[in-house]
This record gives C-alpha cells, structure tokens and sequence, in this order.
C-alpha cells in the first residue's frame, strides 16, 4: 500500500505549531507485568521475547511505508532502559518499564508538532508490547562514533536555542534531566558507596539545591527543554543528507533550558571538552537567541548548578559501572570526581536576574 | 615643515605619544593620519574613571570556566576513547 509522504517541515515553529492535536491515550492490550521494587529503583521484568516482537514491529512499520523493502534491520540499542531495533528506515523504540503512558504520549505529540526541532514519530500512539510501550521513528543518520571531531556543535546549539524559544505545543510535564540525575545518584548509594570516588561525588551532589536534585519544582516551569542532550541524540533527517534534527523525547518536558548546554559545559569545565568545541557551541547557542544564557559575557552563573549536577551524574554512573565491571577508573572518570571533589571549596553561583 | 596656510615654520611637540606639528605663525596645528583617532581615544580615557585592572593572565583566555573545573591547561587536546564513548551516552 502506497503511504503518502509526510509534510516537509516549515520553518517557524511558533507558527506552525498549529491548534493543539488531542492527545491520544496509550492502549494497553496486556496488564502492565508488576515491576520489582527494590532499594536501587525497578527491576526490568525479563521479557526474552520482547528484541523479537519489537523486530516484527519495526518490519511491519517498515513494510507499511516502504511495500518493496530491502530489509536491513538492526538492533540499534539493548538496555534496561531502552530497546531500540531499526528495520530499513523505520526505527521501534521499547520505553523504559517505567515509562508513564500518558506522559510519553504527551512528549510523543510534542514532538509531532516540531518537525524543524525535533523528529517526528511515525504514529501519534505509542503502543503496548509485552507490556512496554512502543513507539516508531524514521530512521536518521547518527553522528559518526568513530568521528567526534565531526560533532555538529553548531546545528546542536541552533536546534536547543529554537526548542527553547518555542512555546511547549501542548502541555508536558517536567523535563526529566534532575530526575534521571537523582536516579544515578540513588544507584550509585546503593551499588559504590564504599568506593572512594562514591563521597566526594555525594558530598557535590548534596550542595546543590533541591530543584536540582529533582526534590522540588524547577524555578522555570515554562520552557520547553530536551532533557538529554548529548551526540547520540542528533540525527540527519531525512537520512542521510537532510538536516540535524534531535531525537528521543523522552526526557522531553518544560524546565531550566541551561540544563540542556550542561552536559557540554561539564565536559569542558572538566578539562574533556577543547575549549574551542565550547566556545563554538557557546556562541551558536547565543547566536540563535537561546534564553539559557545572557546574550554576552560570563555564561557560568546560569550554568553553575545545572553543570555541577551533570558532573555529579556522569561521575556517579562512571564509579557504579567501574564496581560493577571491578575496574579502576579510567583518566577521564577520575577528572569527573576530581571535579566532584573541588566543587566543595567553591560557592554555587546563580543566575543574575 | 612649512605652515600650509601662512607658511611660517611649524614645530613638533609629543603630545602623550601622539605626535602634533603646531605653527609658530598663526597656532595651526597639523595632524598625521590616524593622529585625529589617537588623541579622541586618549580624550576618552581621561573622561573615564580608571579603567580596571587587566585580568590575570590564562592558558585559554577566551572561554571563562568555573572555579571547580580543572586547572588551566589541563585541557586533553586528544580524545580519550572513555570519553568518546561519554559524549553519546546519557
């Protein structure tokens, strides 16, 4: 069956934001498996067939858009918290086992009205399999992992400070960038507290404010941020050629947009990013009228917390996995917790009003 | 140097390092290229409250950074394979 072709994205995303779509509700054909509570957070239910059927439905998304399909499918990512197969130019994406249904389905519609931002989901409904909701993307072109230096900083800054400055299409819930900090933080208590890496990394991760560590609102309830940003989540859209676009909404939600220029700001504030590499995403992002940072001047004030927070997360991950793998840390792990430690001689700065 | 004007000799004083040919005839004065700008920068500064102290001096002078990142100069200029992995992962 012949598919028509989507709408090719306009620019102004203010303007073709459009009225709002009804937001559908996800539907769920088994009961959802009881998760697994413990200490550390949610046990993944084991659902061995879950990489076949979320194959079979990639394939069957992938036929319906393209009949004479050449049938290259791939798995593209297999964690506990995300199961991702690609079929041609269709990708499926298994959520998290604790992704709430109505919050994704919101994050999902947003990012059907952003085709210039963000891209845009081959169905509105995320869908249940084996009781993990499903949702189908056309596959872009990644960053290359083997060509770093090819990063596209520039595009990365333009698409934040546009998704930034658009007003959320419909009404999402937070961001999830604190959230998901709180949680590596929580692994990390549980799993390599008795690490040496493991104090310093919570002695930082304690001076922050509550906001930051997702235990209380975010002082900017308004704009609309990515959540995750880092290289894997900039693809060429349409494949291969077309423009860099972001992908996984996951984390999509309103809340303070210098969270999204974080992750790159820890990464040069812990001497792993060329200062050249930020200073041009820096002034990309300032060039695009991001809000995050003033227009000119000191950018660290507004960065402090939400950077000290990505530097706490990152290295709290890296301590857990090297427990875990009973490894020491590597050179740039041990930049992330020598950060850690010196951040508490050194005063939280704020953002000016 | 004669005046252009009444060409009577002109001499030469240093006026905070810009160079003035003044006539001893009728007080014209005759500035070099560029010596116009020099003196309206230095009009500027003396209208102006001290200006501040130079900053101290940085190995990346461009891009500020936070007291708690790493030292100056500690900057890796090759990739780490540990952090070419970090920089796709959340």
């Amino acid at each position: 069956m012949p598919v028509p072709p989507r709408p090719a994205p306009t620019p102004g995303t203010a303007a073709n934001a459009g009225p709002e779509l009804p937001v559908p509700t996800p539907t769920r054909t088994h009961p959802d498996p009881p998760p697994l509570r413990t200490a550390t957070g949610i046990l993944t239910p084991v659902t061995t067939d879950l990489l076949p059927a979320l194959a079979d439905r990639a394939r069957a998304a992938a036929h319906a858009r393209t009949p004479a399909c050449p049938c290259g499918a791939a798995t593209l990512a297999d964690r506990a918290d995300a199961t991702v197969v690609r079929h041609a130019g269709t990708v499926a994406k298994a959520h998290a086992p604790d992704t709430d249904p109505t919050e994704l389905a919101l994050r999902v519609t947003a990012a059907a009205h952003l085709p210039d931002i963000l891209v845009p989901p081959l169905g509105p409904t995320p869908v249940d399999l084996h009781g993990r909701l499903v949702t189908c993307w056309p596959y872009g072109t990644p960053v290359d992992p083997d060509d770093p230096d090819a990063a596209p900083w520039e595009a990365a800054a333009a698409l934040l400070a546009r998704l930034h400055r658009t007003p959320a299409p419909v009404t999402l819930p937070p961001m999830r960038g604190p959230a998901k900090a709180a949680r590596a933080i929580a692994a990390l208590r549980a799993r390599a507290a008795q690490h040496p890496g493991a104090a310093p990394v919570l002695r930082a991760w304690a001076a922050l404010p509550a906001w930051a560590r997702g235990e209380a609102a975010m002082p900017d309830a308004a704009t609309l941020c990515h959540g995750d940003l880092h290289l894997g989540q900039l693809v060429r859209h349409p494949a291969p050629e077309g423009p860099w676009l972001l992908i996984d909404v996951d984390d999509l939600g309103t809340g303070v947009p210098a969270w999204d220029l974080a992750r790159p700001a820890a990464w040069y504030a812990c001497g792993l990013l060329p200062p050249d590499e930020w200073t041009r995403f820096l002034a990309a992002y300032r060039a695009a009228g991001g809000p995050a940072v003033p227009p000119d001047g000191d950018p660290w004030p507004a960065l402090d917390v939400p950077a000290r927070a990505l530097t706490a997360q990152t290295a709290a991950r890296a301590v857990t996995k090297a427990v875990a793998a009973d490894r020491p840390l590597d050179e740039v792990e041990r930049s992330l917790v020598d950060a850690c430690a010196r951040m508490a001689s050194v005063a939280l700065a704020f953002p000016r009003s | 140097m004669q005046c252009p004007k009444c060409h009577a000799p002109m001499h030469t004083y240093n006026r905070n390092g810009v160079q003035i040919e003044q006539c001893s005839g009728c007080r014209g004065i005759f500035l070099d290229y560029g010596e116009l700008e020099a003196l309206t920068r230095l009009e500027a500064q003396w209208s102006q409250p001290a200006p501040p102290a130079p900053p101290a001096p940085q190995a990346y002078p461009a891009a500020p950074a936070p007291a708690w990142g790493a030292p100056h100069g500690h900057h890796g200029h090759h990739r780490h394979k540990s952090f070419g992995h970090m920089l796709f992962s959340s």
